[in-house]
């Protein structure tokens, strides 16, 4: 981990004020800021611990705990919720069981929610895994959580 | 490529560009914006290709991918050129008959025509649709001519022609003056005169001087920031080198959402091939004048769209503001001299340059010049970008460019400002739209957010919602904006929730009023702008929901119940097939009932039935 974290802190030049971004990098390799990459952070940036700690929790973008293997973002922009985006947002935390920011114990499922994507056209819009399903509506919104259900499902039985 | 050492070289390489290139060559135009790929674009790209080397005509047609039209209720578009044949909604199958009928026999497909709702017309041509007719496409005009990655496309077109002309035939001081001449006034949310900035900050000392463009879109609900960057990079770019060199600045940022990848990605690439060309870095064009930009993405915080935090960001720090007794202008940035500017307003500073204040003050209104870009969004049937000179009425952009109200449903309001601005009620529809009308009218220009809201939005839900994302997005430094807004969303959800008492509306005042004087930023002192303003002209919402525990839109969960009318009732069974707790049900073929003490008001069975059998009340 050591080596990967002198690595991204090399590519900005040890410079301290890209501490957003070297952090953006760190969670993109680790999918989340695990505690050791942040003090390797402050090592080799030689910040204190409370400055890290301070951006890496001020950022919605950053998660200190670890991600689920799927990703559902809903877009609570206000063109999404002028067409009903929280009703949306109440069915995914009613039939997930979270809350945005919360990730599933079994570690399947992260949801989090995010304030506009600028894909307004398509409101509501959930993304999964990176793919944009636009004029959400909660028939389809079941059926994407149906249908991520079975891959769980499948991946446990290749398992 | 080529470093050009000249400004006669930049001139010299148009004329080949332009030259090599055959303005009757038949080529499509796809939209590849953010918008168009949701809708799953880039399988309709790869088919193009696939289908244009079948039949070997790689060479004959081209394939352009272009930036974002606007028209994002449209996707997949296309634009058929020379004759701009516009085909929308394309189907990701479509390709090969585009190719075979369209570009090979010259046929019209039919089914992927825009058809006007107004008249029920067919459009087959880009200019003749109603949607671009009423715009003045001049920021975004050159959006789907260009490819976003091809420096060149840009210079064929008449890119970096004004960067020469500043450079070549104008002092700095000049352009700043050009610029003061023009009023050009700030694209991002306040409005503040864009020269004025330049020359504060060009007079202060300092150095270094930094010049940084805000591309920190954080309002919910526009876009047209991430549309540029996306589809039109460079001219952004030729914008700040221009400001950069009137200001006398060596060093530029773009600080840029990271939600916006493709923004990110665009820009990058922009930056790289203006390096590469000598457009940025050392002595360009041979002029002396060195600049050169680096990218910033941020963390995912709307404050730093503030100017003070988003230095506090780019240092590396939490986004937090800081009172500005001293401007930016004298200490921003590391403490130097700096001019933020929106990318909008940055990109405005080319046309400027290259046509003159005396054109560029002969668009727009007395206070208000140029044009704006608006996200027109929400309950409207044309969602997209548009573009159009200030001082269009309201009626005129909601109605005749964006084709009215979807589902026959009625007007509300127009919310303007995002979470800074206000409700705009249907009184107000013939107003002038541009910044001090929209101040006057009790919201703001905002960075150009115009979400459209119909009767069945709730103007004490839609003031509720703004409130619960700035709670999120507080920096916490201030406590009127933490506290005080936190308290506000508590009773405007008190009030959606029926336990609203006499008084609460007072109460809201009282606190608005503390925030707007008491809060550190601006975006902590505009905050309670969507509840002042709804209570101003939608105060019998807020009765009905205090006095009567009603929720006249049928919006607030806890004021609502369904209830399926009989007689339009065709016992489907439908609703009964989406209801997560069973509260629906009903013999087949006959009227079907909701039990209220299980409905969980979800709304899956309102939005299922096809007959509109299910009331809410």
């Amino acid at each position: 981990m050591e080596a990967k974290i002198k690595n991204i802190v090399k590519k900005y030049g040890s410079d301290r004020s890209y501490l957003v971004p070297i952090l953006q990098d760190v969670q993109k390799e680790f999918n989340y800021l695990p505690q050791e990459a942040l003090e390797a952070v402050c090592t080799e940036l030689g910040v204190s611990n409370s400055r890290v700690y301070e951006v890496a929790t001020f950022y919605k973008a950053f998660s200190l705990k670890p991600r689920g293997r799927h990703h559902l973002m809903l877009c609570l922009g206000t063109a999404c919720h002028v067409r009903g985006a929280s009703m949306i947002d109440n069915h995914i935390q009613t039939t997930l069981g979270l809350k945005s920011g919360e990730t599933s114990a079994d570690m399947e499922f992260t949801f989090e929610t995010v304030g506009c994507l600028g894909a307004c056209a398509l409101g509501p819009i959930l993304v999964v895994d990176g793919e944009y399903h636009g004029h959400m509506n909660i028939a389809k919104t079941t059926k994407i959580l149906k249908n991520l259900g079975k891959k769980v499902e499948a991946d446990d039985e290749k398992a | 490529m080529r470093k050009l050492k000249t400004f006669d070289g930049v001139e010299k390489l148009r004329g080949e560009l332009q030259k090599g290139r055959d303005p009757n060559k038949p080529c499509m135009t796809v939209c590849v914006g953010t918008g168009c790929l949701a809708y799953g674009t880039q399988k309709l790209v790869d088919s193009l290709k696939v289908e244009l080397e079948k039949r070997k005509l790689q060479d004959k047609i081209d394939l352009r991918l272009s930036g974002c039209h606007g028209f994002c209720e449209r996707g997949p578009m296309m634009v058929i050129y020379p004759q701009k044949i516009f085909y929308q909604r394309i189907g990701l199958n479509d390709a090969a008959e585009i190719i075979d009928k369209t570009l090979l026999k010259g046929e019209i497909i039919d089914r992927l025509l825009y058809v006007d709702p107004m008249t029920k017309e067919k459009i087959v041509y880009e200019h003749d649709c109603p949607f671009y007719k009423k715009q003045m496409r001049l920021v975004f005009g050159m959006n789907g001519q260009i490819s976003p990655t091809s420096i060149d496309d840009y210079i064929a077109v008449g890119g970096y022609a004004a960067l020469v002309k500043a450079l070549q035939k104008m002092k700095p001081d000049a352009i700043v003056q050009e610029v003061i001449k023009a009023n050009l006034r700030g694209r991002g949310g306040g409005g503040f005169p864009t020269g004025w900035k330049w020359d504060e900050t060009r007079k202060a000392t300092g150095d270094p001087k930094y010049v940084i463009c805000n591309a920190d879109e954080g309002d919910p609900g526009a876009y047209m920031d991430r549309s540029l960057l996306e589809g039109n990079p460079h001219l952004v770019l030729e914008g700040m080198i221009i400001g950069a060199y009137a200001i006398g600045s060596s060093n530029g940022y773009i600080y840029v959402r990271n939600e916006y990848p493709l923004a990110v990605q665009n820009i990058t690439a922009a930056i790289q091939a203006a390096r590469e060309y000598g457009l940025l870095g050392e002595n360009i064009l041979g002029s002396g004048f060195s600049f050169d930009v680096k990218i910033n993405r941020g963390g995912g915080a709307f404050v730093c769209g503030e100017s003070s935090a988003l230095f506090a960001s780019l240092e590396g720090r939490a986004g937090e503001p800081r009172v500005k007794y001293i401007h930016a202008t004298h200490k921003g940035l590391w403490d130097k001299p700096t001019n933020l500017n929106n990318v909008e307003t940055w990109a405005n500073v080319p046309f400027i340059i290259n046509r003159g204040a005396d054109w560029y003050a002969g668009i727009g209104t007395a206070g208000s010049k140029g044009t704006k870009i608006f996200s027109l969004v929400g309950k409207i049937n044309n969602t997209g970008l548009v573009e159009v000179p200030m001082g269009m009425k309201l009626r005129e952009i909601v109605y005749d460019i964006g084709g009215g109200i979807p589902n026959g449903r009625k007007f509300k309001a127009v919310q303007t400002g995002g979470p800074s601005g206000g409700c705009i009620p249907e009184k107000y529809l013939d107003s002038p739209v541009d910044f001090d009308e929209l101040t006057k009218l009790g919201s703001m220009m905002g960075s150009g957010g115009m979400i459209v809201m119909d009767d069945r939005n709730c103007m004490v839900d839609v003031p509720r919602y703004f409130l619960s994302f700035l709670e999120i997005e507080s920096c916490g430094k201030c406590t009127p904006c933490r506290e005080g807004v936190r308290r506000m969303k508590e009773i405007l959800t008190d009030i959606c929730e029926g336990r609203g008492q006499e008084g609460d509306v007072e109460l809201l005042d009282s606190l608005a009023k503390a925030i707007v004087d008491g809060a550190l930023c601006a975006l902590g002192n505009s905050a309670p702008n969507p509840v002042i303003s709804t209570i101003r002209y939608f105060r019998d919402e807020y009765d009905a929901h205090i006095r009567q525990k009603k929720c006249p839109a049928g919006v607030c969960k806890k004021l609502i119940k369904y209830r399926i009318d009989a007689k339009k009732c065709t016992g489907c069974g439908l609703c009964v097939k989406v209801c997560a707790v069973g509260a629906t049900s009903g013999e087949r073929k006959k009227p079907h009932a909701i039990d209220i003490a299980k409905c969980t008001r979800c709304g899956a069975c309102m939005e299922s039935c096809k007959f509109e059998a299910i009331i809410v009340e």
